[in-house]
C-alpha cells in the first residue's frame, strides 16, 4: 500500500513536472510548478508520517485543527478583499488601474476566498468532526483525508492567483480553468469516499441526520461542478478553455449550478453545522428530530428547482422561469421548518443566550438564515424580481445570508472547536468573542441597510420616464446617487473585518494555552466559559 | 429517445416516482413506531465530546 502511494504521487510530480516545462503559457507553467512542487512534498511528508497515517486508534484530529487554522486564515483574507473591492466601488482610484488589481480581477477573487476557500474550509473541517464524533469512528482512507485538506488549499491558490493574472472562464462562481477543475474533480471525488469509508465503519448504527447534510452537500457539489464546467481546452499545454454549452442552454447551466451551489454547498453544508452545534452547544437533543427529516428531503427535493429565477425576463423559455419562480417560493416551508428546529432547540436554554456569546452567535446566524430565506423567494417572484434584479438589493440579500447566517454559524463552530481540538479548558476570552458579535452585526446591518436603500433606489431610477416616455435619469446619475450608500457599505465591511482580526486573535491565544481572566457573566452558574 | 419522449416521460412517470418517493418519506418520518428511534438518535451528537 505504501509503495502504491509513493508510485503514484511519484507519477504525480513526473507528469505535472513534463507539463510545467512543455507549457504554452507563463500561468500553466506556473500552476503545474505548483502541482509538482506539491506532489514532491506529498511523497516526503507520507513517507515521513509512515507510522503515524496508519494508525487506527481513536480519532483523527490533527486535520480538525489543520481546518481551524485554514479556515481563519482564508476567512481574514476574503473579507480583508471584500473590503478592497467595496472601497473601489465608493473610490474608483483604488484601482490604480493596474491590470492585477482592477475590481473585475478582484472580484472574483473575492467571492471564490470567502465562499470556497473560507465557507469550503469550514465545510472540511466540521465534517470530518461531526463524521467521527456522530459515528464513533476515525476517519477511513489513512493519508487520504490529508490529501483532501491539502489538494483543496492548493485549489485555492491556484484558483486564486489564476484570477489575479486573468485567468478565468467567466463563470460566476465557477470561474476557475479546465486543469483547476480537474483537480477540485481529484480532490472532491476522494473527499466523498473519505466521507462514505466513515460512515461505512460506523460503530452508532442510525446516521445522524447531519451526516446526510455533509453527503448531500458533497454529492450535489460533485454533480453540479461537473456538468457545469464541461469543456473542451484549445490544447492540453494551455490555460485556455471553450464550455461546451451555448447560448441559454449556457446560461441555464450556469444558474442551475450558481442557485444550488448557494443551496448545497452555502445552505446544506451549513446546515450540517447547525443540527450539530447548536445542540451540542445547547446541551439539548434537536427539538424534533422528525421535523429534521422532513426538512432535509423537502430541501433536497425542492432547490434542485429553483436556479431559472435567475434568468428571469431572458430569452429562457417561460414556462421554465416560472417553474422556477415557483419552486424558490416553495422553498419558504422547509426553510422556515429548519429555522424552526435550530431556534426550538434551545426552548428550555434560553438563559444561555445571556452568558454564552459562542451560541448567540449561532442562534442569531440561523435568525438570519430565517430572514435570508424569506427575503429570497420574495425576490424571485417576476414582479419583484423586476424591480430587484441587476440592482444592489441582490448584493445585500447575499450578503445578509453569507455574513448573516454561513460567517456567523462558522464562526461558532470554530469558538466551538478550537479550545477543544487544543484540549483547553476554555477560549482565551468570552469578552472578544461578544465584542466580535456586537461588532459584526453591526458591519452586517449597515451593509445590508445601505444595500437595500441603494438597489431599491437604483432599479426605481433605472425604469423612472419622463412624460415624454424618455428615460428619466442617465445611468451615470444612477452610479453618482449610489455612492454614499456605497460608502457606507464599506463601512460596515470594515466592521466585519475587524471583528475576525478579533477571532483571529483570540482563536491564536487559545490555541498557545492562554487564559484571560474575566468575571463571570452575571447569571452564570458555570465557571467562565467552560466548555461544555 | 427524442426529446418529446423524455419529457413525456419525466412529466408522467417521473413525477409519480418523485412524488411517491416524498410521500414514503413522510411516512417514514411520521410513523409511530419510530418515535423512541428518533428519539435516541437525536441524542447521538451529546454523546462525544
Amino acid at each position: 500500500m505504501h509503495i502504491l502511494s509513493m508510485l503514484i504521487l511519484a507519477l504525480g510530480a513526473a507528469a505535472t513536472l513534463l507539463l510545467a516545462i512543455q507549457a504554452s503559457d507563463a500561468v500553466m507553467s506556473f500552476h503545474a510548478g505548483l502541482m509538482a512542487l506539491f506532489f514532491v512534498v506529498g511523497i516526503v511528508l507520507v513517507q515521513k508520517r509512515r507510522n503515524n497515517l496508519t494508525n487506527t486508534d481513536g480519532y483523527e484530529d490533527g486535520i480538525i485543527r489543520a481546518g481551524a487554522i485554514a479556515s481563519t486564515f482564508w476567512g481574514v483574507v476574503g473579507f480583508l478583499v471584500g473590503l478592497v473591492i467595496a472601497l473601489q466601488l465608493a473610490f474608483p482610484v483604488l484601482n490604480f488601474d493596474l491590470p492585477w488589481t482592477n475590481f473585475g480581477r478582484l472580484r472574483p477573487l473575492h467571492t471564490s476566498a470567502v465562499i470556497f476557500a473560507f465557507g469550503g474550509n469550514i465545510l472540511l473541517m466540521t465534517s470530518f468532526h461531526v463524521v467521527q464524533r456522530t459515528c464513533q469512528a476515525r476517519l477511513a482512507g489513512g493519508w487520504a483525508p490529508w490529501f483532501v485538506f491539502w489538494g483543496y488549499q492548493l485549489f485555492i491558490v491556484m484558483a486564486a492567483t489564476g484570477y489575479v493574472l486573468g485567468v478565468t472562464q467567466s463563470k460566476e462562481y465557477a470561474e476557475p480553468e479546465w486543469y483547476v477543475d480537474l483537480w477540485l474533480t481529484l480532490v472532491w471525488v476522494v473527499y466523498l469516499l473519505v466521507f462514505l469509508g466513515t460512515l461505512w465503519k460506523r460503530r452508532e448504527p442510525h446516521i445522524y441526520v447531519a451526516n446526510w447534510f455533509y453527503l448531500a452537500f458533497i454529492v450535489t457539489v460533485a454533480m453540479l461542478h461537473i456538468i457545469n464546467n464541461l469543456a473542451i481546452p484549445i490544447s492540453w499545454t494551455g490555460t485556455r478553455s471553450y464550455v461546451i454549452w451555448g447560448g441559454v442552454q449556457d446560461a441555464l447551466t450556469q444558474w442551475w449550478y450558481g442557485h444550488n451551489a448557494v443551496g448545497f454547498f452555502l445552505t446544506a453544508g451549513f446546515l450540517a453545522i447547525m443540527y450539530y452545534y447548536v445542540p451540542k452547544r445547547a446541551e439539548r437533543p434537536v427539538y424534533s428530530y422528525r421535523l429534521s427529516i422532513v426538512h432535509f428531503w423537502s430541501l433536497i427535493f425542492l432547490y434542485i428547482w429553483a436556479g431559472p429565477h435567475h434568468l428571469h425576463y431572458t430569452a429562457l423559455p417561460e414556462w421554465s422561469q416560472t417553474l422556477g419562480m415557483t419552486f424558490s417560493i416553495m422553498l419558504w416551508m422547509p426553510s422556515w421548518g429548519g429555522m424552526i428546529n435550530g431556534l426550538m432547540t434551545l426552548s428550555g436554554a434560553w438563559d444561555k443566550l445571556r452568558t454564552d456569546p459562542v451560541l448567540r452567535m449561532m442562534v442569531v446566524s440561523v435568525a438570519f438564515y430565517g430572514m435570508s430565506t424569506f427575503e429570497g423567494p420574495l425576490m424571485s417572484i417576476k414582479e419583484v424580481n423586476a424591480l430587484s434584479h441587476y440592482t444592489d438589493w441582490t448584493i445585500g440579500h447575499v450578503h445578509s445570508g453569507a455574513l448573516g447566517w454561513v460567517a456567523f454559524v462558522s464562526f461558532g463552530a470554530l469558538y466551538h472547536i478550537v479550545p477543544i481540538m487544543w484540549g483547553r479548558q476554555r477560549l482565551y476570552s468570552l469578552k472578544l468573542v461578544n465584542m466580535h458579535f456586537w461588532v459584526a452585526t453591526l458591519g452586517i446591518v449597515l451593509y445590508i441597510t445601505a444595500m437595500w436603500v441603494s438597489g431599491i433606489l437604483q432599479g426605481l431610477m433605472w425604469r423612472a420616464y419622463d412624460q415624454l416616455g424618455f428615460l428619466e435619469y442617465s445611468f451615470v446619475e444612477t452610479v453618482e446617487a449610489m455612492h454614499p450608500f456605497y460608502v457606507i457599505r464599506a463601512l460596515g465591511g470594515l466592521l466585519f473585518v475587524l471583528g475576525s482580526f478579533v477571532m483571529a486573535y483570540n482563536l491564536w491565544r487559545t490555541m498557545r494555552g492562554d487564559l484571560r481572566i474575566e468575571a463571570a457573566p452575571i447569571g452564570s452558574t458555570n465557571p467562565v466559559g467552560a466548555a461544555s | 429517445m427524442t426529446y418529446s419522449e423524455a419529457y413525456e416521460f419525466a412529466q408522467t412517470y417521473g413525477l409519480v416516482y418523485l412524488v411517491l418517493l416524498f410521500v414514503g418519506m413522510l411516512i417514514y418520518a411520521l410513523w409511530p413506531g419510530n418515535r423512541r428511534r428518533f428519539d435516541d438518535a437525536s441524542k447521538i451528537p451529546l454523546r462525544e465530546d
